[in-house]
């Protein structure tokens, strides 16, 4: 396969990356799952890797189809020895070197600890997958549920030699119809396929399942979320979503008497409210959008957080599209830290606070107080970066905004990642605000009692006119 | 204001020797009643602001109703892209196909105001959205209204009635009608704007003052940019002027604030593009042109006489002078009228002198229910005590007759005639009623408290004047006037009485009636509590989000407006009602049957209709109930609509006994179908209509041309979508 290849350097380290990867490891089994419950496709692969080779094996090759790779979210591996949890990482982290004649893309993955010769360990890859399912047919009626089509390969993919393989695929529903297999079973809402034994590395051949699925097709095409910091206290977050409804569009129109004399038949794949979880301790929340507020919704709060249900303004059904913000109020002290070099230090959680939602474009501001220097983020993932202003009430040289943006996100990157922005704020920077109000009214009063203690021009001419016309 | 005044600077003196800081700031009489006066006045203005704010608690900062919302979108436009593009704006998105030239057909002191506030708090760095500005521009009017008020009061009373017109202006109920937050119509600073007008040009006539004459110019040119209720001021000032001088009162004063104003008034109204040249142009304004021309050979006559000193030469020489202007004055105007130069009136102005004329002539002007004539009731709704004060206040200002209280004669009744034509004007006589009714307010209390006061000076006066009316009634037994005290007290309760019941009155009124934004309504439930219907901004939002951003929507035209700002979509007719044709060619779609509805909505591009039905929640002025003006619009022009087509026996029914053309055509087919199939209200067939309390007629309802896109919650609103033409092969 790579003798086809054109010489490159990339490819050359390619080739030899691969074919010592190969001569070494056996990958011994795979059982893969494909959970298909909601619009994300999330993926948990258990690995058993055998060190076959003469040396031992720091590094371990991920692999997976262009049209998977392109939608890959998030992905977890945990690296296990002898059942227990060794070393988790995040491999989207590391460089991507990518062959264009295979259509793959592979993800090294360091291991923790070199693999001995002959020795085995575990790895459970976690991989999060959107825009995979595909609706079929394309519209459908309101009366109609939501079919969709899955298509991966049956076989693990992988650059390795694998003894013992199956594949099983968890159903929300009812199936239409899949591909078929000899080795085949299907229980409930479960179907398997497998065991396949000795398959050399890169096999492949298609499996298709076709099956209802109604669960809400919520996708955030743009997704802002503005946190202001103050100072006194207060943390402002904003959060603007365009929301389209992701799942076989709405044929022939939508029949309100319909929908409202069998809410369970008709409108089975549409979704009439979102569900936000908000961080503890948030108040002052609001829900509106460009005409105004919306009336319908429920908050409800407890100690582990803020549950915000919002009711939209009309059902969403396939291919419609609703844009609409959120906003609330978090007390400070839960996300800015003081590090020992006097440095403040905020603690955000990345992601959408809306449940089951893939975002395809996030925008976080993190608007910092006026007056703010040295400003530095990290962040556990790549992002793009970028620094602008922001004048808001009484400011003079504006505040410093953090701007950073992300394609494709999902719920588990709320989960598991964290951006941490490093600045210094002077605290006397507070009371400038306050002092120019106060300097402002102070100059109002100074004009009044000037005004008033002036004689006008006006009165004295008139006086005067007077005085000359009594003289005549 | 009188107590004060009467205060013995010796118990202060004791008072306020405990804080021998304060004792510096001992005040003179004059400057505590300046306290007095300015701390009321400012008390004043907060509460106009703030009785206006029900609507913002009772809802959320949201423009209410329909012209409003146009006027929201104007402003917008005009702070995204400067007011070169604003005025240069062709709208496209209404009217189509014909479009809209923004900035040629419309008032833009609204819009300019609240741009310049918007950019005034900018630059000061608050930075707030053009819409809560907008939002708060009337009650921000309203509270400067107050202050015109009182300066107005003051020159044609005295301070105290300034103090009481300001009191009762600020929660006057037919001035908060139109000015509560959110209410962003040009009526809202229009009012601002004709009183300081009025204030100013009476200012000038009381002072000849150019410098009075010229600010009462300006604030005439505000008045033209911000309503056409300006016409109101360019007839009223010169039939003041002519009442001036038939009574004898011509002045050199009057002569300088006429002209003045008139002339530098005219020159910049003309400013003004939708104005343009009609001050010389149009026949309403022929009058203030006449006046200005008699003032002319009226100061010319004066002139001849003081050179002639001969009365019987002067006698000839006046009946000459008078027929030539006369004639002249009178051909000129013909030949203007004839050959078109000078326009007739309009027949909105037509209607407000002869209030049937709207109904015989232009349907278009009578379907709106602001210009209904005003039923009594709404008169006491909005006035309450100032409708018996405002007689009692003529009665002073005869008593006291000078050109200031003449003038305010003048602008009540005036304005009052055209309150009682038309509902809408109640507004324009609001500030009058309550500027003669302070006048009644401010003379009585002041003639009785001094009353009271020149008794209390009696040696037993030492009591508490104000106790009891029985102690009261003893220290004035032995007086020469028996009860003359007591009641003057009486009295003085009294008056205290109905302002008290006033306020009540006025604040039950604001928060009951006024401050609905009729975009979301309102109900009690059956648990008492409160339901929210938002069906109209849930039918506008899922335009905006899920139709093509070209989509034309057609409507009756009282939805245009919201649907261009809300909707964002392009609509055939909406609330600028300027080409009737346009307007009854809609009229004309909505009473076809479907097929030949259908015809006319290909012609003019229609992608979705929009009709508004309340059958299932009860809410009554939806289209059903409109029906019968657009069949009547669509009719004066389209004679193929014919009325009686739509009524059995001279009814407008629904039911099964409803005509059969009504049965079918486009209107009844849209608000109806599939509505057999709902059950409304318990123990009541299928299809019953809640608002007319009837089953509907035709429950089989097709639609061959067009299908239902969406309905609302409570179906008060129903998109339907227009179906492509189908393939001819």
């Amino acid at each position: 396969m790579e003798c086809r290849l054109p010489f490159s350097l990339v490819v050359f380290c390619l080739v030899i990356l691969s074919s010592t990867v190969r001569s070494e490891l056996v990958i011994s089994s795979v059982e893969k799952w494909v959970d298909l419950h909601s619009h994300i496709v999330r993926v948990v692969s258990f690995l058993k890797v055998e060190n076959q080779g003469p040396y031992d094996v720091s590094e371990f090759v991920l692999a997976f189809p262009d049209a998977q790779a392109k939608n890959l979210a998030t992905m977890l591996v945990i690296y296990l020895e002898e059942g227990k949890i060794i070393y988790s990482e995040f491999p989207i982290n590391s460089t991507k070197p990518k062959s264009k004649q295979s259509n793959m893309t592979f993800y090294p993955v360091t291991l923790p600890k070199k693999l001995e010769k002959g020795k085995t360990a575990g790895l459970d890859v976690y991989v999060v997958l959107t825009n995979l399912l595909k609706p079929l047919p394309k519209e459908i009626t309101q009366a109609e549920s939501q079919l969709l089509v899955y298509t991966d390969n049956i076989y693990y993919t992988s650059p390795y030699h694998i003894r013992n393989q199956s594949i099983v695929f968890r159903l929300p529903g009812r199936i239409e119809s899949y591909s078929e297999y000899s080795e085949m079973r299907l229980v409930e809402s479960e179907l398997r396929y497998g065991p396949f034994e000795e398959q050399p590395p890169f096999s492949y051949s298609p499996v298709v399942v076709h099956f209802e699925n109604n669960n809400s097709f919520a996708v955030a095409s743009n997704f802002v979320q503005e946190i202001e910091i103050s100072h006194w206290g207060n943390v402002q977050v904003t959060e603007q979503y365009t929301i389209i409804h992701g799942g076989a569009h709405l044929k022939n129109g939508f029949s309100r008497i319909d929908y409202q004399a069998n809410p369970s038949m008709s409108g089975a794949s549409s979704f009439r409210t979102l569900v936000a979880r908000l961080p503890p301790m948030s108040h002052s929340v609001y829900y509106r959008d460009e005409i105004g507020n919306i009336s319908t919704s429920h908050l409800r709060g407890d100690s582990q957080g803020t549950q915000l249900e919002m009711e939209l303004r009309f059902p969403m059904f396939g291919g419609w599209k609703i844009s609409f913000s959120i906003g609330y109020s978090l007390p400070l002290h839960d996300f800015l830290f003081e590090s020992d070099a006097g440095n403040n230090v905020l603690n955000i959680t990345f992601g959408s606070s809306i449940e089951e939602i893939v975002v395809e474009n996030q925008i976080v501001r993190v608007v910092l107080p006026q007056g703010s220097k040295d400003i530095s983020v990290k962040s556990q993932f790549p992002t793009k970066k970028s620094q602008e202003l922001k004048y808001s009430h009484l400011d003079i040289v504006g505040r410093p905004v953090v701007v950073l943006e992300k394609d494709n996100v999902v719920p588990e990157h709320k989960r598991y990642f964290q951006v941490y922005i490093y600045y210094k704020f002077n605290n006397i920077f507070l009371l400038g605000k306050a002092m120019m109000l106060i300097l402002g009214i102070f100059l109002l009063f100074l004009m009044c009692i000037l005004y008033m203690h002036a004689d006008l021009a006006l009165s004295k001419t008139s006086s005067w006119e007077e005085e000359t016309e009594g003289r005549k | 204001m009188g107590a004060t005044s009467n205060a013995s600077p010796a118990p202060l003196n004791s008072a306020l020797s405990s804080f021998p800081s304060l004792k510096a700031l001992k005040f003179t009489t004059k400057q505590q009643e300046l306290l007095i006066r300015v701390s009321a006045l400012a008390l004043i203005y907060v509460l106009a602001f703030v009785v206006r704010l029900f609507s913002v608690l009772r809802y959320e900062s949201m423009i209410h109703e329909f012209d409003p919302y146009f006027n929201y979108r104007t402003t917008l436009f005009l702070t995204k892209n400067g007011f070169s593009e604003f005025w240069n704006w062709f709208d496209s998105e209404s009217w189509y196909p014909l479009g809209r030239i923004i900035g040629g057909t419309l008032y833009p002191g609204l819009m300019v105001t609240a741009a310049l506030i918007h950019r005034i708090l900018h630059f000061f760095s608050f930075a707030v959205h053009i819409r809560e500005v907008c939002v708060l521009t009337a009650p921000f009017f309203a509270s400067n209204t107050t202050l015109v008020a009182y300066f107005f009061g003051k020159e044609i009373w005295d301070s105290g009635a300034g103090l009481v017109a300001a009191a009762l202006i600020a929660i006057c109920p037919g001035y908060i009608s139109r000015s509560v937050a959110g209410s962003y119509d040009n009526e809202g600073v229009a009012i601002f704007a004709l009183l300081l007008t009025f204030y100013l040009f009476v200012k000038a006539v009381n002072t000849g003052s150019l410098a009075w004459s010229l600010a009462s110019a300006f604030g005439y040119f505000y008045m033209v940019s911000a309503w056409g209720g300006y016409v109101f001021i360019i007839n009223l000032v010169p039939l003041y002027v002519l009442v001036l001088l038939v009574t004898g009162r011509y002045s050199m004063r009057l002569y300088v604030a006429y002209n003045c104003m008139y002339v530098v008034g005219m020159l910049l109204a003309m400013q003004i593009r939708f104005v343009g040249f009609q001050h010389v142009q149009s026949g309403e304004h022929m009058a203030a042109m006449g006046v200005f021309f008699l003032l002319q050979v009226f100061y010319f006559l004066d002139w001849v006489k003081y050179i002639l000193n001969d009365i019987k030469l002067f006698h000839s020489f006046l009946r000459i002078t008078l027929t030539c202007a006369i004639t002249v004055g009178v051909l000129a105007l013909s030949i203007g009228t004839a050959s078109g130069y000078i326009s007739p009136w309009t027949g909105r102005f037509y209607s407000l002198l002869d209030p049937t004329y709207a109904k015989d002539h232009i349907p278009i002007i009578a379907s709106v229910s602001e210009h209904q004539p005003t039923a009594w009731s709404s008169f006491m709704f909005d006035f309450h005590i100032l409708l018996f004060l405002f007689p009692a206040g003529l009665y002073f200002c005869f008593k006291r007759l000078s050109d200031a209280t003449i003038f305010v004669v003048m602008y009540g009744l005036t304005s009052m005639y055209f309150a009682g034509v038309m509902v809408r004007l109640i507004l324009v006589a609001a500030p009058a009623m309550c500027l003669v009714s302070s006048i009644a307010v401010s003379a009585t209390v002041k003639n009785l408290s001094s009353l009271v006061r020149a008794k209390s000076k009696s040696p037993q006066g030492s009591g508490k004047p104000l106790s009891g009316s029985k102690a009261a009634a003893k220290a004035s037994a032995d007086q020469s006037l028996p009860f003359q005290k007591n009641g003057a007290i009486a009295l003085l309760l009294g008056a205290l009485y109905l302002l008290c019941r006033y306020a009540i009155h006025c604040t039950w009124v604001t928060s009951e009636a006024y401050s609905s934004p009729s975009i979301v309504l309102a109900a009690r439930g059956h648990g008492g509590g409160r339901v929210i219907f938002d069906d109209y901004r849930e039918a506008y939002y899922w335009l905006r989000q899920n139709t093509p951003p070209d989509a034309k929507v057609m409507s009756w035209w009282d939805y245009g407006y919201q649907i261009t700002a809300m909707g964002n979509r392009t609509v055939i007719v909406d609330n600028n009602t300027w080409n009737n044709t346009h307007i009854a060619t809609v009229g004309r779609a909505m009473s076809s049957y479907e097929h030949e509805a259908y015809e006319i909505m290909l012609s003019l591009d229609v992608n979705y209709v929009l009709v508004v039905f309340g059958g299932v929640t009860g809410y009554s002025s939806d289209d059903i109930n409109k029906f019968l003006w657009m069949v009547r619009i669509g009719g004066g022009v389209f004679p193929v609509i014919k009325e009686p087509d739509y009524l059995v026996n001279g009814e407008f029914r629904v039911d099964k006994g409803a005509a059969p053309k009504m049965l079918n055509c486009l209107m009844y087919k849209l608000c109806y179908y599939r509505f057999g199939e709902m059950t409304t209200e318990y123990g009541k067939p299928p299809g019953y209509d809640r608002v007319r309390g009837v089953e509907i007629g035709n429950k089989d309802i097709k639609l061959e041309y067009l299908e239902e896109a969406f309905t609302t919650s409570n179906w008060i609103v129903r998109i339907y979508k227009v179906k492509p033409p189908k393939n001819r092969w």
